[in-house]
């Protein structure tokens, strides 16, 4: 069965190609049908793969298909393989799942564009792309998918090109990764340079063979320029700004870039290196900090934002944070764990928002919405369900990862990765109810003609998020603590000493008065919290609805601060672009373009044309000039012959 | 005793005429005419040669001079009438739209 996994890659390719190519001749439904089907196909195949994985012994749970010889020069050499283990598994069960519910739910979203094959041509690639940078068995396939991703980000995100906020919102966007993709570049790179391979087997067996002593310089550079590639991919401080800007494409392909696809490639490439990042002690304190400082900063700007998918991008930047948290503090399993329920409530989020702004005939304004909760049940039922898992609130799948993140920050970092933790889950609690306050609760802000054409989405668009809805509600039941079924099965990857074990030795020797129950104890913080973080937002959104603008004017400048985002797009304005745009401007296109190159071009035809003008006046148009020419030529030759020897 | 030499001086003679007329003359008929004497310049050249050398080739060789005059004589008549026709003149200094 395992043999079967290059096929998850061929179907979304054949759908990319099919709907590419011949797509704007067939009909609608055909196209949908068809980049559904693919999708769906390949996650049939994934479902297969998992299970064959599953009959294999775990410590022998890694199985590497080979395609063909890709690129062969001198020493290096790369093969176009694929990996399946534990990890790359969950990684091909999440983006194929969630991205086929998002596939069908495409169908009655993108229904009335125009750019209908074109859009799931693209998100077709999309699944590709992220398929193929987690089932690569080397840097350089991983580094292909990498790329392909950020190219569909920018083809999707500029979808509606005409929009001029789209195309940039997709220049941004491609630019923004461009800078990230450059550290991850050079981090491939230095790897084939120290260890001689790019390949994922032999790379980290020699990592983990003791030839490296913990701290060596040339494994902690690699790790942070491959850091650098997360961070930009992955949307962490400081290249996160593109991933709320992202939200001008339509709105199921934010649920695929925030969920699925694209933004979990970080998590993914760190948690797959992670014999090198165990290597670096000071690369893993800086991704745990960049982790933990993110999850806060973009938690605040989240809690007074207003439109519906921005609180969301900024909430999918803030969970990021928790998962690059928990991987900087070697909890790399409750980083893929609460990656892969966050695709699912994320997922369900983003979609749930887009049946609201279809609803609402394309509103994305949370203060002109309000009391929707009777108008669209089916939506307002699978969105509460999602706004619970991310609050954390016991048993919905986020309080599982979310806790299990805390406690690991708690027990493997230190009491202030905790709190950061622990203040940034009270925020989320707090903006995602909100959120679901001002959307569905309180008294209607919908303008009366929005309001006459107030529907409930059709089956094709509810059906996927009732899944997701239970997605969101089971999910977590794979990592409950204690029994925790996605701990045992990655511990292969995550090399023998499972986080679990090493919580549990910890536990044991540094605080033996804490024993046994500080999970527990953890558990009922974090749960309180979340009912703080909910209350909260209760008392201000439904109980006393002028709190809000009340506490507005008492803290005008902070209210002000976030709102504007920290003011961080005017200082990267100020510090990157403009500057870079000037240089351009003034130095390489008016000087060295213009003066330079369209100079030296100009400059050879200018002179062939002054030539040419003394030249051309040779060209008197009397016979009687060109015959004497023609009697000189003839005396000349003449002479020579004559005198010449 | 008439040499060789002195046919060869009066080709030369005659040659140089027709190309110091083909270069200094304004009409082009009398143009025409100092081309037929170059032509005819090399002609008796050919048969001085021939003469000399006791051989027929350069006898043969004046005959397709003559041909060639001939044909020349009526495609170069032709063009002048029609240039005439065209632009009321045979001045050559007036015919010069072979320029860039």
């Amino acid at each position: 069965m395992l043999d079967l996994v290059a096929l998850i890659l061929l179907f979304p390719l054949i759908g990319t190609a099919v709907n590419g190519l011949a797509g704007k001749r067939m009909r609608k439904e055909t196209v949908g049908y068809i980049a559904c089907g693919a999708i769906g196909l390949s996650f049939l195949v994934s479902i297969l793969v998992f299970c064959g994985l599953l009959l294999l012994p775990p410590e022998g749970r890694l199985f590497e298909k080979h395609l063909f010889v890709w690129i062969e020069s001198g020493s290096f050499r790369s093969l176009a393989a694929l990996q399946v283990d534990p990890l790359s598994t969950v990684m091909i069960l999440t983006v194929s799942g969630v991205g086929f519910l998002i596939h069908v739910y495409s169908i009655g979203y993108m229904h009335h564009d125009k750019g209908y094959h074109r859009y799931f041509c693209y998100l077709n690639l999309f699944t590709f792309s992220m398929l193929l940078l987690v089932l690569s068995n080397n840097f350089l396939l991983m580094f292909i998918g990498w790329e392909a991703v950020g190219l569909c980000s920018y083809l999707l995100i500029g979808f509606w090109f005409e929009k001029k906020s789209a195309s940039n919102a997709a220049k941004k966007a491609f630019v923004v990764n461009r800078v990230g993709d450059f550290g991850f570049a050079l981090g491939v790179m230095l790897i084939f340079l120290i260890f001689h391979s790019i390949d994922f087997t032999e790379v980290f067996s020699a990592a983990s063979h003791g030839n490296f002593e913990t701290g060596n310089f040339a494994i902690t550079m690699i790790t942070l320029l491959l850091f650098m590639g997360a961070t930009g991919k992955s949307a962490q401080i400081p290249l996160y700004t593109w991933l709320p800007d992202a939200m001008e494409g339509p709105t199921p392909v934010s649920a695929l870039i925030h969920a699925a696809t694209m933004v979990t490639a970080g998590v993914y490439m760190i948690a797959r290196c992670n014999v090198l990042y165990m290597l670096s002690p000071f690369t893993m304190t800086v991704v745990a900090s960049i982790g933990a400082a993110t999850a806060l900063f973009a938690a605040s700007i989240g809690l007074v934002q207003n439109d519906i998918k921005r609180v969301l991008a900024y909430s999918t930047i803030s969970q990021l944070g928790y998962m690059f948290l928990a991987c900087g503090v070697g909890a790399f399993t409750a980083g893929v764990f609460h990656l892969m329920t966050h695709a699912f409530f994320k997922a369900l989020l983003f979609l749930g928002a887009g049946s609201v702004i279809h609803a609402l005939s394309g509103e994305q304004d949370i203060r002109k919405m309000g009391a929707l909760k009777s108008h669209i049940p089916t939506t307002y039922k699978t969105f509460l369900v999602g706004t619970i898992a991310i609050a954390g609130i016991p048993p919905f799948a986020g309080f599982f990862s979310k806790d299990e993140i805390l406690l690991e920050a708690f027990v493997r970092g230190n009491f202030i990765y905790w709190s950061i933790g622990a203040i940034a889950a009270l925020f989320t609690a707090f903006y995602m109810f909100r959120l679901l306050f001002m959307t569905f609760y309180g008294e209607s802000r919908v303008d009366h003609h929005t309001m006459e054409h107030l529907h409930e989405s059709p089956g094709n668009m509810t059906l996927p998020l009732i899944a997701l809805a239970g997605l969101s509600f089971v999910g977590g039941f794979l990592g409950i603590p204690g029994a925790s079924a996605i701990n045992h099965f990655l511990s292969p990857v995550f090399g023998g000493h499972t986080h679990a074990e090493i919580a549990g030795t910890e536990l044991a020797g540094h605080s033996g008065h804490h024993g046994a129950w500080l999970p527990y104890l953890m558990m009922v913080v974090s749960t309180a919290i979340a009912i703080a973080g909910i209350f909260l937002a209760y008392q201000m959104y439904i109980k006393k609805p002028d709190l809000p603008k009340k506490l507005t004017d008492r803290f005008r400048f902070i209210h002000k601060l976030l709102l504007n985002k920290y003011y961080v797009d005017e200082i990267y304005d100020a510090l990157f672009v403009n500057p870079t745009k000037k240089i351009s401007v003034k130095i390489l296109w008016k000087g060295v373009d213009v003066r330079i190159i369209d100079g030296s071009v100009n400059g050879i035809a200018r002179l062939v044309g002054g030539l040419s003008n003394v030249l051309r006046l040779l060209q008197t148009g009397y016979i009687r000039n060109y015959a004497f020419y023609i009697v000189v030529g003839c005396i000349f030759i003449v002479v020579l012959a004559v005198f010449g020897k | 005793m008439i040499t060789i030499t002195h046919y060869l001086v009066l080709s030369a003679i005659l040659f140089t005429v027709g190309v110091i007329g083909v270069l200094i003359r304004r009409n082009a008929i009398i143009i025409f005419m100092c081309i037929e004497l170059m032509l005819n310049a090399v002609n008796l050249s050919f048969v001085a040669c021939a003469h000399y050398l006791n051989s027929m080739q350069g006898q043969l060789f004046v005959f397709f001079t003559m041909t060639v005059a001939a044909a020349e004589a009526a495609v170069g008549l032709a063009i002048i009438v029609a240039v005439f026709r065209n632009k009321e003149t045979v001045n050559i200094d007036d015919i010069n739209i072979m320029k860039w």
